[in-house]
């Protein structure tokens, strides 16, 4: 028991164990923005690769520039624009889901209705 | 040299935010994709106090978590019909989409694997960044002009964006 704790105790974290649970959600973003159909579906996938995006910003700013703090304020930034996306996204599929009564892209086929 | 609550955490966060990811991106309710993306985003939240920035933590949480999940579940209340399920992929599709995460995956985790000697360092000592440091470095400090108030043009970029997009909003949602 002693000695798995010991083992447990010398292991350390490095910025490859924020980068590999990254790159997978950045994956699955990219997996969900290819087969949904739902607009609001691909806006989430979006927001899952956006995020990723930050991690990798604020684990390279921690561990190789930890007196400097760009990484953390792009990462700010760069949330503040998400949120700017998001919130003008979902004014425009409200917008179509007036005209064409669904959210799928599939339907969204012309320009002007 | 981490401690074991550190480890255990971090197992607990990673394995959250990846597979709350996954769950997100798979799910056929829509509502649900919803909620597991915000688990995603808490979990990210959690890398962050880990990391010991504890106001980008703060900022994930009220921005992301309390403002564009709120955005997301109105506008699946206002589109879809509670209940329902998206229709079943085509397995053309889904193979499409796996093809294209996966190829990702590789060419990503190789990059990664290939420059693992660099990748594993420790972490290194860092002060945490306070509040008046941050205020100081995003919109300048009267005392010390010389070094602070480096972000000043990006921070009031980011004001009229959001400016702009409060207005852009209205025009493209509003009723004609």
């Amino acid at each position: 028991m002693n000695c798995i704790t010991d083992i447990l105790n010398s292991i350390d974290i490095t910025p490859i164990w924020y980068l590999i649970p990254s790159l997978l959600m950045f994956c699955a973003g990219v997996y969900g923005f290819m087969t949904r159909k739902n607009m609001i579906a691909m806006l989430i996938s979006i927001e899952l690769m956006l995020n990723a995006v930050d991690i990798n910003f604020v684990v390279f700013n921690r561990f190789f520039f930890p007196h400097s703090m760009e990484g953390m304020f792009f990462t700010l930034f760069a949330i503040a624009i998400a949120a700017a996306e998001t919130a003008l996204a979902i004014a425009i599929i409200i917008n179509i889901y007036r005209a064409v009564k669904n959210v799928d892209v599939t339907s969204v086929n012309e320009m002007k209705f | 040299m981490d401690s074991l609550g550190s480890l255990i955490i971090y197992a607990i966060l990673a394995l959250s935010m990846v597979g709350f990811a996954i769950l997100a991106v798979t799910t056929r309710k829509i509502l649900r994709s919803a909620t597991f993306l915000l688990f995603t985003l808490f979990a990210t939240a959690g890398v962050y106090f880990m990391l010991d920035y504890e106001f980008l933590g703060a900022v994930q949480i009220a921005v992301y978590a309390g403002g564009i999940v709120v955005l997301f579940v109105f506008s699946i209340l206002l589109t879809t019909h509670p209940g329902d399920n998206s229709e079943k992929l085509h397995s053309r599709r889904r193979s499409m989409g796996l093809v294209a995460a996966l190829a990702m995956l590789g060419v990503s985790a190789y990059a990664l694997i290939s420059r693992c000697s660099l990748l594993c360092t420790p972490a290194p000592e860092m002060q945490n960044p306070d509040m008046h440091k941050i205020g100081a470095q995003l919109v300048g400090d009267a005392a010390n002009s010389a070094t602070s108030g480096a972000y000043l043009l990006p921070f009031e970029a980011i004001s009229v964006l959001l400016l702009a997009c409060i207005i852009g909003g209205v025009v493209v949602a509003r009723k004609r």
